[in-house]
């Protein structure tokens, strides 16, 4: 187990590598008037460094004055010291923004995957032990529309019903402006970031819980066809009993990996539906820094990233083998 | 009836035996598949909604009358500055030839007129004789006459046009008299009782008046009509009046600035310009965007894109995907490994952010929309390849292992036979599946990088860069026409391939027993 484990982990730092590797070489492919550009548009901002001193920072970081594979090499020296230089679009050390932001993100996201969960499974459950019903196609129907709706488009329709029509949430931002100019108690600023973060919660819970839902009917049906599920039935026992006792338990299995492979993906924050509802979290920093140009952000968020997937994977395979007692790792 | 009936059934149990094939009827795969297919009520409205949007798509652009990139020009009335008015009230002078009236005599005269019969300056005398109301002719001790000081002035009819002394003198003195005919350098004039001068031949000459009417807009010549209309108006106190001008009623408005002494007349002047967010009309059924383009028209050119580049990059992934999934499954072995250590790290990149990080760059060099989007088709499609790559694997490894590939292969069977006669057709299915489902997450991908301003851009339509208007909220509350038939297209093709791909997953799967 240990065995496995470690040489899991070891493989992840190989992939590690080579995707640093190509991400260098992406951001390296970049033009260069286009990096010079920003890096002067964003040194105007205050608070910022002058644009020399940028990109001397950068060079220094980067290795760009010297070729690709050694300039990857400097890099990777720093990176492996965990220092990704200052942001330009924030003017501060790309860490220092990442750790204001992050909690945001991680907030919203757990919050989202709980409720996917209470949603998704029971859902998932009913559907498969109804199979070919109405209540399945309906079920069916609903997730694939949540699957199918484009975020953007969800989170439109939702600003336009819940904010303009009925008034009742702000269309964005994480507080109000009472909470920002601190009128509000401790207490009373919690409640107010909550109330705001309802629609963008909303919004990932419908998109995502569709996949979830039709993978728990999906092994819930592999399932309920096993030959113990027969031999409970032909036990006599309740027809409760064997769904939620015995097969229940059963599809546990994938359903644990799975939600463990997604925990990582709690810190990467919600890209589109951050941005369009202006919550601060890492998803809409990125998205600012990425489309300003701000290279250490944009560099760090794409590595971030790729941890976070090799992570996913790494958990999901460790918990496959740790959950289901029939496999065995030798 | 029921002897007919009778007579049918007997006939068939005489045709048939029990046992004779003919009885059952035989279903190849593919229509047992077909037939599963079809009994999926989700799948089937899954495949009628992707029916209809193709056709919305590919074959409404052809019907309908406008183009992809056709603007739409509506006519809004602007107004404009069209003349500033001011009434004269100093006095000018005229001049007869040879003669001269320095500044300040002019200016002693100013000071004099009216009042005074005569004023010295540097011993010369300049005599002062009334003639009609403000307006009087200076004269020499010996009456020559020196100059005329006048209150009204002569506006050429012809802008531009200047007066001799004789003709100007002239109309300065028939106009005091209150009109009449006058000549002048040998011709004949004619004044009307409002101060419009004609020649001989009945042509407007010039305009005599207290009034003066510029025009602020340069090159047009203000016609008699507008400035007596304006002298009516100013005397009547009125801020709107109508006029025919050139055969056009316009609308114009005076404001009066006391600073100035200026009154300013503002035209109401038809502007040609794009016909921007026009509601639903019968012209244009969803009316028209914030280009003035005809909305309907741009969401059929927009699903045009939208499937296009769907088909484009799944076709690119599928080909990487097949090939290296089915080496690498077919082979195993050291060229799996590697092949699939390249997946996991394809895998790892995260392709949101680097098509955004991309696309901003794309954005600063203004690269042409059209190269844009073969980079949009390309990227994705390099990017999206490895989990296409992991399920031909995946399957191909657990089908070379199943009896009926021994059996191929103790039948001596080529080993290209062995892979595109057997191994490939039982991939087939889970691949049609995946790339169906593939479809529409890339039509969503495409539509959210067009949104977000980084995908297809103007003027190329997609459904994503249709919706990107709501980032001005003003359009998000009042144009719905706008942004909402964009979401509803995007919305229904992506759950139509959803549809369609779990209902061919289900029918696919001979497990199914339905």
């Amino acid at each position: 187990m240990r065995k496995f484990v470690l040489k899991r982990l070891l493989l992840s730092i190989v992939i590690l590598f080579f995707v640093t590797f190509i991400i260098y070489v992406l951001m390296r492919c970049l033009p260069t008037s286009y990096v010079e550009a920003q890096a002067i548009r964003l040194a105007q901002q205050p608070g910022s460094k002058p644009v020399e001193e940028w990109l001397a920072q950068l060079e220094a970081q980067y290795g760009l004055d010297q070729g690709i594979i050694p300039g990857f090499f400097q890099q990777l020296w720093h990176l492996l010291r965990l220092d990704f230089g200052d942001s330009w679009k924030f003017t501060i050390p790309v860490l220092e923004k990442f750790s204001q932001v992050i909690w945001i993100s991680f907030a919203m996201g757990a919050v989202a995957l709980v409720l996917e969960l209470i949603i998704a499974i029971p859902l998932g459950i009913v559907a498969a032990t109804r199979q070919n019903s109405g209540t399945d196609y309906t079920i069916s129907a609903v997730a694939l529309a949540g699957i199918s709706l484009p975020t953007f488009f969800f989170a439109t329709l939702l600003k336009l019903v819940f904010s303009v029509k009925l008034g009742w949430f702000e269309i964005n931002g994480l507080h109000s402006s009472a909470a920002i100019v601190g009128n509000l108690s401790r207490w009373g600023y919690f409640l107010d970031g909550v109330w705001h973060m309802v629609m963008p919660v909303t919004t990932l819970v419908v998109i995502s819980f569709g996949s979830l839902m039709r993978y728990t009917r999906t092994n819930m049906l592999e399932v309920l066809n096993a030959d113990y599920i027969r031999t409970a039935r032909a036990k006599g026992l309740s027809e409760r009993k064997v769904v939620y006792h015995h097969a229940f338990r059963n599809t546990l299995i994938p359903l644990v990996t799975i939600v463990g492979g997604s925990l990582p993906g709690l810190f990467s924050g919600a890209l589109i539906t951050e941005t369009i509802f202006a919550i601060p979290g890492i998803g809409k920093v990125s998205y600012d820094a990425m489309v300003a140009g701000d290279i250490p952000f944009s560099f760090f968020y794409l590595t971030f990233m790729a941890v976070l997937t090799l992570a996913g994977n790494l958990i999901s395979d460790i918990l496959y083998a740790v959950v289901d007692p029939r496999v065995r790792i030798s | 009836m029921s002897k007919e009936n009778d007579k049918r059934s007997g006939a068939q149990a005489e045709q048939y035996s029990l046992n004779d094939d003919r009885r059952i009827k035989v279903l190849s795969p593919g229509a047992l598949v077909a037939k599963r297919f079809f009994r999926n009520r989700l799948a089937v409205a899954g495949m009628i909604m992707l029916i209809v949007m193709f056709l919305f798509s590919f074959v409404g652009g052809w019907i309908i009358p406008y183009g992809e990139d056709q603007f739409f020009y509506t006519t809004e009335y602007q107004k404009k500055e069209y003349a500033g008015v001011t009434e004269n009230s100093e006095y000018r002078y005229l001049i007869a030839p040879e003669q001269e009236l320095p500044t300040l005599v002019r200016a002693n005269l100013g000071l004099a007129l009216g009042k005074q019969d005569l004023i010295t300056y540097k011993d010369v005398t300049y005599h002062i004789n009334t003639v009609g109301e403000a307006l009087y002719t200076i004269t020499a001790d010996d009456g020559t006459l020196l100059g005329v000081a006048y209150m009204d002035i002569i506006n050429p009819v012809q802008s531009g046009a200047s007066f001799s002394f004789d003709f100007s003198y002239n109309a300065l003195m028939t106009n005091a008299r209150g009109g009449g005919g006058f000549r002048a350098d040998g011709q004949d004039y004619e004044m009307d009782d409002s101060g419009l001068i004609t020649d001989a031949g009945g042509e407007e000459v010039a305009n005599v008046g207290r009034i003066i009417v510029q025009s602020r807009i340069s090159g047009r010549i203000i016609p008699q009509a507008f400035k007596d209309r304006v002298a009516e108006a100013i005397e009547n106190d009125e801020t709107e009046f109508t006029l025919t001008v050139d055969g056009q009623l316009r609308e114009y408005t005076m404001t009066y600035d006391p600073a100035k002494d200026l009154y300013s007349v503002l035209e109401d002047t038809p502007t040609q310009v794009y016909d921007k967010y026009a509601p639903t009309s019968k012209a244009h059924l969803l009316g028209t965007d914030g280009n003035g383009m005809d909305m309907l028209t741009r969401l059929m050119y927009g699903g045009r894109v939208s499937l296009i580049i769907g088909f484009v990059v799944i076709f690119i992934e599928t080909v990487i995907g097949v090939i290296l999934g089915g080496v690498s499954g077919y082979f195993g072995g050291w060229i799996d490994n590697l092949i699939m250590r390249i997946v996991d790290i394809f895998y790892c990149i995260p392709s949101m952010p680097l098509m955004i990080i991309l696309g901003s760059a794309m954005d600063a060099m203004r690269l042409d929309p059209q190269l844009r989007m073969l980079y949009l088709m390309l990227l994705l499609g390099f990017l999206g390849w490895p989990g296409i790559a992991r399920l031909v694997r995946g399957q191909i490894l657990s089908l070379r292992e199943q009896e009926f590939m021994t059996a191929t292969e103790a039948c001596g069977l080529s080993v290209k036979r062995r892979i595109f006669r057997h191994l490939i057709p039982n991939v087939i299915p889970q691949l049609i599946v995946n790339m169906t489902m593939g479809l529409g997450s890339i039509i969503i991908t495409e539509a959210t990088l067009s949104f977000l301003g980084l995908g297809v851009k103007f003027p190329f339509a997609s459904w994503g860069n249709i919706i990107n208007e709501v980032n001005d909220s003003y359009v998000l509350v009042n144009y719905l026409n706008v942004w909402i038939p964009a979401g509803l297209c995007l919305l229904i093709t992506v759950l139509g391939f959803n549809f369609v791909g779990d209902g061919l997953r289900d029918a696919f799967d001979p497990k199914m027993k339905r």
